[in-house]
């Protein structure tokens, strides 16, 4: 028992100064980048499901903002291939938590899970396009 | 000098990591103090809001220092758990709640006493699934989207592991040992 939970404060303090390096870098990019400057980023052309990823890929915070902001982007003409990454890569990728990742799990799978996250957020979003035409599924965009 | 006091006058990375965004934020302050005031409000309910997490993990992790040995996590989500150690995985990540840096420690602990890499990577890929946010997904995106998004992201989970595994091997990083 002592010894579990000494191992366990131990473990503690040493994420504390990780998570509150997090805690910092994802309050900085969520106070100072507007909603509204993400729709500005996509070009209308095939790479805007890879804009969409690397977007997803480096903004943070909560999965709901996502959703909001991925509806937005839909009524403003953004693909839905491209918004579907966007979603995706916001959930799966992680910039800014990356040096928390490799220090806990390894520089290897961190690498190695981000950027197969970052290219499976893409081919994913296609399927689900693909699958939505073949069921004739047409896509909702919230009021 | 052994090579045991070197580690120990070596500072840890998670403060190197530490003093490194302190910095940016400081020049960050000084360039352009309004965007880190801007930030200060939403750090503060950011931490507010993940406390309960933290201790619910930690909790778990004080737990499974407690009662898992290396056989028991070896035979649930080692090689040898098969589809079992994937439905816990997959299961888990879809459960889980919080940041997701908020269980690397946690994982970390599993794999080092024998959880495969693929599970590992298969938990924080699940994470995406949020089945207390699936009605505001369909709210915003309607029900088949999120269905046919759901399935697709919960069957690359799998893909996504078995490459990680490849890629990453069953090694545990040397930087945080608790």
């Amino acid at each position: 028992m002592r010894m579990a939970l000494k191992k366990t404060g131990k473990a503690l303090l040493q994420a504390l100064p990780i998570l509150a390096s997090v805690l910092m870098l994802i309050s900085l990019a969520v106070a100072n980048i507007p909603k509204a400057w993400y729709a500005r980023l996509f070009t209308g052309t095939v790479f805007d499901p890879v804009i969409g990823a690397a977007i997803g890929s480096i903004a943070a915070g909560n999965p709901l903002t996502s959703y909001i902001i991925g509806g937005e982007l839909l009524r403003r003409g953004v693909s839905l291939l491209a918004v579907i990454a966007f979603l995706l890569a916001w959930v799966t990728v992680g910039v800014i938590q990356y040096p928390a990742e490799a220090m806990y799990l390894g520089r290897r799978f961190a690498v190695t899970r981000n950027l197969t996250a970052f290219v499976l957020a893409i081919a994913v979003a296609a399927l689900t396009v693909l699958t939505m035409h073949i069921a004739g599924i047409v896509p909702r965009v919230a009021p | 000098m052994t090579e045991r006091n070197q580690r120990q006058r070596r500072p840890a990375p998670g403060l190197i990591f530490f003093l490194a965004t302190s910095g940016l934020t400081l020049i960050l302050w000084l360039v352009h103090p309004a965007a880190v005031v801007r930030a200060v409000p939403f750090f503060v309910s950011l931490l507010g809001r993940i406390w309960p997490v933290l201790i619910f993990v930690f909790g778990l992790l004080f737990l499974s220092n407690l009662f898992l040995s290396p056989q028991l996590v070896k035979r649930w989500l080692g090689h040898a758990s098969r589809k079992r150690g994937w439905l816990i995985a997959i299961a888990g990540g879809i459960l889980s709640s919080g940041p997701i840096y908020l269980w690397y420690p946690l994982l970390r602990e599993l794999k080092e006493h024998g959880m495969r890499t693929a599970l590992a990577a298969a938990f924080l890929y699940n994470r995406s699934v949020k089945p207390a946010l699936l009605p505001l997904l369909i709210y915003y995106f309607g029900w088949g989207l999120t269905l046919i998004l759901t399935v697709y992201t919960v069957a690359f989970s799998i893909i996504q592991g078995l490459i990680v595994e490849r890629a990453a091997g069953s090694v545990t990083s040397p930087h945080v040992r608790a």
